[in-house]
């Protein structure tokens, strides 16, 4: 108690009944568990054999720990090429979003220019569409640019996306006017005043924009599905979805490859929590 | 990543109105011939959503109405796409197992409303840390997770059976029977689910006076009753928002479907609306009436976009 008296009033009175938090702490633990379990079974299945994880009952931990299983992640599947496809499409995917959705975002906000109002209903009319009904279209357009199995087709829907725009528009228009006015009456040209003053004010908009992004160019399935059918050129997201013949039984070493799949993830996860939190709760993302 | 207003729906709209009253017109005028500009600004953007979306929107109409030949050719078949739809059993059963996939994710909300309200309790320790462990799957990779579901709901050497064998449950073949297999699916859509719906829930907790707890408690109110009584109430906007943002999450299942019953018989039996759009467009080439089947999902998520603004409207106050 005393140390909690010595606190200063940050905290609400109730803090004392700490003690009662009891249930709240076993039901949210059971939770914890749940949640974290199928992780943890991937972890541990990684390191048994193929004859440990299909033993009857299952046996919940590996007589010795075959780390080889991640060699063979790498033996065996075109694992660097498909994690070369990952990291290019989600680095361009999100670079594209941060330029187009910052520059696009800006003028729908500061700027006055005839069919804004029409273009952006457009933007907004086009984030509620659900993906389906732009890809039979898309994989069109991209077959007739002769980009399938390339890093361009699977880039080149995603990159624009309406959403970009949007965050960032909605951004900007929180942003006060008055430092424009002063650059502006500086002499700065409309570009400058985008580069110097609003971008670097901009900064929390742009790593929530950066965030969703990340997250959905690394976990995308459908759209590479379909326009990268040769392994070689998948992201890793389709070459696990994939997976034939043998590779399919040998658990120990699909989870491996699973775990490295989602390991840069999870990462940028906990290093950055709370930026990824927020981001994702500004986007509402689903 | 629809919906993304909820946070702040006075914003999204109304900005020239929102902004005629501005003290400095003059300046607003001024910016109003701003040249090139907006073109330089706004034009490679407006340009891909134009190719890559908005005439993809009128090209899948005109396909809805096309029959595609196998080797290839594009004729056109007027509504004999649409009409064929509600005559066709496979259709139908993937209309079908969508809605119980999404009835059962959304069991995971009166759990995830469970867990926030308990999770914001101001006296708790470790907030952080049990919200990051609850917001792991939403961010994993769901094909990734998904191999390691599939192991664990195995019939033989699953773990789950296993644990179901402890209370003396004899499991079923989760993967290989249609409906319990797509109740697997749905149960990992669920666990994915739980970590968002946590985060949507406790920033409409947040919002909740903490006065109307203190005066409940000093009326001597128990905790369950300031729960019924204050905090259902009171977050029913947020409750609400989360449960559209599952349904139409949850008509988009494709990606756990694929990746745990995709090379599996059952899949015949447990195909979503997404996963039969796949399989008409891209497997069979009938992308005429894939065509048609992404009109009916656009269809089914505006339905659930209007009642959403119609319902909000009423619960504007709130706020």
């Amino acid at each position: 108690m005393p140390e909690l008296a010595s606190a200063p009033a940050l905290r609400r009175p109730a803090e004392r009944r700490t003690g009662r938090n009891g249930f709240a702490h076993l039901v949210l633990v059971i939770g914890s568990l749940v949640m974290l379990f199928p992780f943890a079974w991937q972890i541990i299945t990684s390191l048994s054999t193929n004859a440990e994880v299909t033993s009857i009952p299952p046996k919940l931990w590996p007589s010795s720990l075959h780390f080889e299983n991640y060699s063979e992640v790498f033996a065996q599947l075109p694992f660097v090429s498909q994690l070369t496809v990952s990291v290019t499409v989600t680095v361009i995917k999100v670079l594209g979003h941060l330029l187009l959705g910052a520059l696009a975002g800006y003028a729908f906000a500061r700027m006055r220019f005839p069919g804004r109002g029409l273009m952006f209903g457009l933007v907004l009319a086009i984030m509620m569409v659900p993906p389906q009904v732009f890809l039979i279209s898309q994989y069109q357009i991209v077959q007739g640019l002769g980009w399938l199995n390339t890093v361009a087709g699977i880039v080149a829907p995603g990159i624009f996306t309406a959403f970009s725009a949007f965050l960032m528009r909605q951004f900007f228009l929180g942003l006060p006017d008055e430092l424009e006015e002063a650059a502006r009456l500086d002499g700065a040209n409309p570009f400058q005043v985008f580069r110097k003053v609003m971008l670097p004010l901009a900064r929390p908009g742009l790593s929530a924009l950066a965030v969703v992004g990340v997250l959905v160019s690394w976990n995308d399935l459908l759209w590479p599905l379909v326009v990268a059918t040769e392994p070689g050129t998948q992201p890793l997201s389709v070459g696990l979805a994939t997976l034939q013949g043998r590779f399919v039984t040998d658990y120990p070493v699909l989870m491996a490859a699973a775990l490295l799949a989602c390991a840069p993830i999870l990462i940028v996860f906990l290093v950055m929590q709370r930026r990824v939190i927020d981001g994702l709760a500004v986007s509402g993302l689903k | 990543m629809s919906l993304a207003t909820h946070d702040r729906p006075p914003a999204t709209t109304g900005t020239v109105a929102g902004r005629a009253g501005a003290p400095n017109p003059g300046s607003r005028r001024r910016r109003s011939d701003s040249g090139w500009w907006p073109l330089l600004f706004a034009g490679p953007f407006f340009l891909g959503i134009a190719v890559f979306y908005l005439f993809p929107i009128v090209q899948t109409a005109y396909f809805s109405f096309t029959d595609w030949g196998p080797f290839g050719g594009v004729t056109f078949v007027g509504g004999e796409n649409w009409r064929s739809l509600l005559s066709d059993d496979e259709f139908l059963r993937a209309l079908f197992n969508t809605v119980v996939y999404v009835l059962v994710v959304l069991l995971g909300v009166p759990i995830a409303v469970g867990l926030a309200t308990l999770l914001n309790r101001p006296t708790l320790r470790g907030t952080m840390v049990y919200r990051t462990m609850f917001f792991l799957p939403y961010l994993a990779m769901p094909v990734a997770i998904a191999l390691v579901w599939r192991l664990m709901f195995n019939g033989d050497f699953g773990v789950i059976n296993a644990f179901l064998g402890l209370f003396g449950i004899d499991g079923p073949y989760w993967l290989s029977t249609p409906g319990f297999a797509l109740v697997a699916v749905a149960i990992v859509g669920l666990w994915m689910a739980v970590g968002f719906n946590i985060i949507i829930l406790s920033a409409g907790l947040r919002s909740i006076p903490p006065e109307l707890y203190e005066a409940a408690s000093l009326d001597g109110a128990s905790r369950w009753s300031q729960f019924v009584r204050i905090t259902v109430p009171l977050l029913t906007p947020s409750i609400f928002f989360v449960v559209v943002m599952n349904v139409i999450g949850g008509f988009q299942l494709f990606d756990l479907l694929f990746a745990i019953l995709g090379n599996n018989p059952v899949i015949a039996d447990t195909k979503s609306l997404v996963y039969l759009f796949y399989d008409e467009s891209f497997v069979l080439n009938n992308r005429g009436y894939g065509a048609a089947i992404a009109f009916v999902i656009l269809l089914i998520v505006a339905i659930v976009t209007a009642i959403q603004f119609r319902l909000q409207r009423r619960w504007v106050h709130y706020a």
